[in-house]
């Protein structure tokens, strides 16, 4: 599914600023996995480039978010200099658009029943079976375009058309922790028991987030993930199996 | 070597300058509300601004010291008293073994700074000792202090010649610069935001004419404003992306909420602007029914307000080496 768009997606950027301590790198505009790729990567390159003053770097659906804080700028880097900084380090990836050490990770999903309350609704909404929304949501790796909402929360797309529904209208108050649900043609991985309104599928007894694991998230902006269907014995078990 | 919580006030907390370099898998930074107030009291015990502090909302906690230890207190005057006796907030104080720190009634501000000299005994989780209350993270087991709790000091002070040590603190001239300093403002300055355009003419000038009041349901992740409806021109639907502390994002309500140090990392809400970061202390400092007003400030004067206020910080720690001497720093 990934697409490849080199030669027409210029490396084209605008930088803007957010705030007095942030730099937004726009890469495009809107969901799509080319522009994904391309802010996986330039995030990559920017961490690589260890600009002085830069904290956090975070890429997003079309953007890159670069956070600063002038208490850590270098001799080299001040409010003026970090834009220029950012530039060059752009300049020289080029038009490059794909990270060549991306992941693809493979999530085991237990779908339906106690799991996925809302497989029946979403596969009657979307005029289809059950066995067919598993079957679309699985079949094809879908790629991780940002993480979010909570610590290793991750927004994974772009999934089949027939896919498309909107949010809940009522949010649940309460989603169990690994609730793997959908909105806008995009999956959401619940890594704790948190409020959330989209519609749930299954579950995973994949662990999203560990702060005492190196690295803490099982996933990463830039990665690729392919849902493994597994039954609800499955389930128990390797959930029976974590530490 | 030790203090022990007798009560844990309202709500108080661990807090450091945050948590770094992860907020691209969703971590959120967190850390002080007020850095200000809390680099301040981490350099007047001579501590590094990192150290961990503890951050007190509104009704402050009571802890008994089973050491002697350095201390200090900022930002919001709470009323502080060491065994029943006033103290003041912004001066390194001697406390000695089985002194009683109490707070008493709100005077100004919502959140004070408690710093240690040298700092308590605890774990860094994913690099910082901030309290994370919603994901659990950091701190003391990631919750708030309670009673019972132990927080071990890393410096107790030597129990001889404490009078003398407390004689020459008191001596030292602190001069704190005016940038650190919490002055009331009549207006919050803010930065526009690249959705600015998306929103009405109206909203716009009810966002820099009229009164905002602090709702009661604000915390540390963002606080949420009762005002004027700001409606964007037209309903668009946004992308989710980075967010700072700071910005204030516009919900479909129109309501605004100006995003704070536990802000989650992204968010889909248009922003229409955000708090220059010399301000963001006064927002934190505001309590549930305060009026809130907003001025518009360019974006090179926001930046050259921060970097006084880091010059500020820098004299005040080059001119604290007397006190880090007697401190055995």
């Amino acid at each position: 599914m990934p697409c490849h768009t080199k030669a027409s997606s210029p490396s084209r950027w605008t930088i803007a600023p957010q705030g007095d301590r942030c730099l937004m790198v726009q890469l495009g505009n809107g969901m799509d996995v080319a522009i994904g790729q391309r802010c996986a990567l330039v995030a990559t390159a920017l961490r690589a480039a260890g600009i002085s003053g830069i904290t956090d770097i975070v890429p997003t659906f079309d953007a890159v978010a670069v956070h600063y804080d002038p208490r850590l700028f270098g001799a080299a880097s001040s409010h003026k200099n970090l834009p220029i900084q950012i530039e060059s380090v752009l300049a020289e990836l080029g038009g490059a658009d794909v990270d060549s050490r991306a992941r693809l990770v493979e999530i085991p999903v237990c779908y339906g029943g106690e799991h996925g309350p809302d497989l029946a609704d979403v596969a009657q909404q979307c005029g289809l079976t059950p066995e067919e929304v598993i079957a679309l949501h699985s079949g094809t790796p879908a790629y991780v375009f940002m993480l979010g909402f909570a610590p290793g929360a991750p927004y994974i797309g772009i999934h089949d058309a027939a896919l498309s529904i909107g949010r809940r209208e009522t949010p649940r108050t309460l989603l169990p922790a690994g609730s793997v649900a959908i909105a806008n043609r995009q999956t959401m991985i619940y890594p704790n028991a948190s409020p959330g309104g989209w519609h749930i599928l299954g579950a995973t007894p994949a662990v999203l987030f560990d702060p005492a694991r190196e690295p803490a998230t099982l996933l990463a902006p830039g990665d690729s993930v392919r849902f493994v269907p597994i039954s609800a014995s499955e389930y128990e078990a390797m959930k029976r199996g974590q530490p | 070597m030790s203090l022990v919580v007798l009560k844990p006030g309202l709500l108080s907390t661990i807090q450091d300058l945050g948590r770094h370099g992860l907020q691209h898998l969703g971590v959120p930074v967190g850390g002080a509300m007020d850095s200000r107030a809390h680099r301040l009291a981490n350099l007047l015990v001579g501590n590094d601004e990192n150290e961990a502090t503890l951050e007190i909302t509104f009704g402050g906690p009571t802890l008994r010291f089973d050491a002697a230890a350095c201390i200090a207190i900022t930002g919001a005057r709470l009323a502080p008293t060491l065994n029943g006796q006033t103290i003041a907030n912004n001066r390194p104080l001697v406390v000695r073994q089985g002194d009683i720190l109490a707070f008493g009634q709100r005077e100004a501000g919502l959140r004070a700074y408690l710093a240690w000299h040298g700092g308590l005994s605890l774990a860094p989780v994913l690099g910082s000792r901030s309290t994370n209350l919603r994901a659990g993270l950091g701190g003391i087991e990631g919750r708030a202090l309670r009673k019972g709790d132990v927080l071990h000091l890393n410096k107790p002070l030597p129990a001889q010649d404490l009078d003398e040590l407390a004689g020459r603190l008191w001596d030292l001239r602190i001069y704190l610069p005016r940038a650190l300093v919490a002055q009331p403002r009549p207006a919050l300055r803010m930065i526009m935001g690249a959705h600015v355009s998306l929103f009405s003419e109206e909203a716009l000038a009810n966002l820099f004419s009229e009164p905002f009041r602090v709702s009661p349901d604000s915390d540390r992740m963002g606080y949420r404003l009762r005002g004027p409806r700001l409606a964007l021109s037209e309903p668009v639907q946004l992308l989710s992306e980075a967010a700072t502390f700071g910005s204030v994002q516009v919900p479909a309500d129109g309501q605004p909420i100006i995003l704070m140090a536990d802000r989650q990392t992204t968010g889909g809400y248009a922003k229409i602007g955000h708090i220059a970061s010399v301000d963001l202390p006064l927002v934190a400092q505001s309590v549930p029914g305060d009026s809130l007003r907003f001025s518009e400030i360019p974006l090179a004067r926001a930046q050259q307000l921060d970097m006084l206020r880091e010059t500020a910080f820098t004299q005040l720690y080059e001119s604290l080496a007397p006190l880090r001497t007697l401190l055995g720093r």
